[in-house]
């Protein structure tokens, strides 16, 4: 480690992998609920489960940014961290604030929770991926500020690389957008309108500048290739990705209510998203390709490649699958839209903080890779979650595809709870899945305690 | 990459394409709320829609259903709901949860006053009148 504030990045390193398990959890909860209705019911209703699982996703990997831009922003500055202190604070305040957000969802029922935390005041609550109580969106932007101000201090104090350049644009448009969760009109239309302005500008458009810088940092590191070629490489994807991923917004604009235009925008510009994610791919085998030096850490190197790929896969591939306004109009709100969710989520940014967790806890451990032992058991739970969330998504999509057959195609179309007992068998394969994922998992997390001889600094 | 496309014009590129496709995204916005009066049945946000929502969003009904066609898959979509089943259906259906039969997904009983109910469908009936570009295509949803 080059310099020592570098370690804050640990603990939110940790904090990531363990409500990544929770959320893992309480995914396979929700897949037995959708075969098994009554499971667990009443105590933990499947929109609570539903609830804690995406809420956790979402913090678990602003947990996993934070900790990677603490390592990644003063090895890019070359100056130690503005404040370990409050990176540290925050880190606590960030950690008790989703604790006590969970136990909320999980001990109160919904309704008294929005009316004890003050959702009178200011309605905010009970709509997708934002259903935290008021106090918790005030505290994620205060959070997200003071996070936000660390790194920009530390990169004025020290060496202004593209790399940490994109970071934090990436990280300062999660926060603006951020503001939208706040604004909920009482116009459906508008609301749903301005929704996306939180999740579609956040994962299809901010959120890959942080994905983009963290893995040209940990290609540069693992490869040695000169830095003037990465950094362009990551422009030229970004740009991409901002030109295609903003107007692409459209293609959540078909059928809200939205004029009909939308569905031409859309269309067009949201067909060449996976373009930015298809030349990461090519960026990431070239760099590796080319590559100056063997680095140690072969996990690292895995990891990157395999977000590469996945990105591509999830989020640019599924994505297209669906999203043309003529097969949209069919595939809009089935499982073929869960389908494309957990690939992309899983492909594009739980692989990219698992990268820079595999590349800088070493690191942080006081060596430049993992014993080999550890190494070849991080790898297995890297193919075993993989190819397991990759079955996931080809089940999804089965049921899906026969979902909208006979709900919306056939001509005698059946009603979706019918529709859903026909679909059963996807589901129960899926849960399968879910049960190999949680065991790749579990090996993760045993990674980190597997003693040998590790690989010293050069 | 070739060698006469520099980083530093990369950056530019980046920073130029942003900025112009966000100002795009801005004008479209603009036009859409613009022309949204015309289509978001609006003109029938009465106070017992806007309570309905409230109770909407507080009960969260989107963790388990979809409303056009966003939310989770769980659950019926409810956009077109009323058109569907009709108001006594939808006020009798909130009242009878939760079934209670064995290994069948199960609906919260949400505890509702009569006058709430009332509300929730009333929301339920302004959603149903959107234009949603014939979306969904039957009435199963």
């Amino acid at each position: 480690m080059k310099y020592k504030s570098q370690a804050v990045a640990k603990l939110y390193f940790i904090a990531a992998i363990g409500l990544f398990l929770g959320q893992i959890l309480f995914g396979l909860i929700m897949g037995l609920q959708y075969v098994v209705g009554d499971f667990l019911f009443p105590a933990i209703p499947f929109n609570v489960a539903r609830m804690v699982h995406t809420n956790l996703l979402i913090v678990w990997l602003l947990f996993g940014f934070m900790g990677a831009s603490y390592f990644l922003i003063p090895e890019e500055s070359e100056t130690e961290l503005f404040s370990p202190k409050l990176a540290i604070i925050t880190f606590w305040v960030f950690l008790a604030a989703g604790a006590i957000t969970v136990l909320g969802y999980l001990l109160v029922p919904y309704a008294s929770l929005a009316k004890w935390t003050g959702n009178d005041l200011l309605n905010t609550m009970g709509r997708e991926f934002l259903e935290q109580p008021l106090p918790t969106k005030v505290g994620i932007v205060l959070v997200a500020l003071s996070w936000l101000f660390n790194i920009t201090m530390t990169m004025l104090k020290g060496r202004k690389t593209a790399i940490s350049l994109v970071l934090t644009l990436g990280m300062l448009g999660l926060a603006v957008f951020f503001l939208f969760s706040f604004y909920n009109p009482v116009n459906l239309v508008k609301d749903k309108f301005y929704w996306w302005w939180v999740v579609h500008l956040w994962v299809e458009g901010v959120w890959e500048l942080i994905l983009g810088a963290m893995l040209a940092f940990v290609l540069i590191k693992v490869t040695g290739v000169d830095r003037e070629v990465v950094e362009k490489w990551l422009y030229v994807i970004i740009t991409m990705t901002l030109v295609t991923g903003i107007i692409g917004t459209g293609h959540h604009y078909y059928w809200i209510g939205t004029p009909v235009y939308w569905q031409w925008w859309g269309s067009v510009f949201s067909a060449l998203e996976p373009i930015p994610f298809f030349m990461m791919t090519v960026f990431a085998f070239n760099m590796v390709n080319k590559r100056r030096r063997e680095h140690p850490n072969k996990a690292a190197v895995l990891w990157a490649l395999g977000t590469s790929v996945m990105a591509f896969l999830g989020a640019g591939v599924w994505g297209f699958l669906h999203t043309l306004a003529p097969v949209n109009y069919y595939a809009h709100g089935t499982q073929l839209t869960a389908a494309h969710g957990h690939l992309a989520f899983y492909g594009a940014y739980a692989l990219v903080v698992l990268t820079m967790i595999s590349y800088a806890m070493p690191i942080i451990r006081g060596r430049a890779a993992n014993p080999e032992r550890a190494q070849i058991m991080e790898m297995w739970s890297f193919w075993l979650m993989t190819v397991s969330i990759f079955f996931i998504t080809l089940f999804l999509t089965g049921a899906g595809i026969v979902q909208i057959w006979l709900q919306r195609i056939s001509t005698t179309p059946m009603s979706f709870m019918a529709v859903q007992d026909q679909i059963s068998i996807f589901y129960w394969a899926r849960e399968a899945a879910g049960v190999v994922f949680l065991i790749g998992l579990l090996l993760y997390i045993t990674s980190f305690f597997v003693k040998g001889e590790s690989k010293a600094f050069e | 990459m070739s060698a006469t496309f520099t980083k530093s014009m990369a950056r530019n590129v980046f920073y130029g394409g942003g900025v112009f496709f966000f100002l795009l995204f801005l004008a479209l916005t603009f036009d859409t709320m613009k022309v949204l009066p015309t289509r978001d049945n609006s003109q029938n946000i009465t106070p017992a829609v806007a309570h309905g929502k409230k109770l909407w969003e507080t009960n969260n009904c989107i963790g388990c259903h979809t409303l056009l066609g966003e939310g989770a898959y769980f659950a019926p979509e409810l956009g077109n709901v009323y058109v569907r089943r009709g108001p006594d259906f939808i006020k009798a259906w909130i009242k009878g949860q939760p079934t209670g039969v064995p290994g069948r997904r199960q609906m919260p009983q949400f505890n509702l006053s009569d006058a709430d109910i009332d509300d929730v469908v009333a929301f339920l009936k302004y959603a149903s009148e959107i234009n949603t570009n014939k979306w969904p295509p039957n009435i199963e949803g």
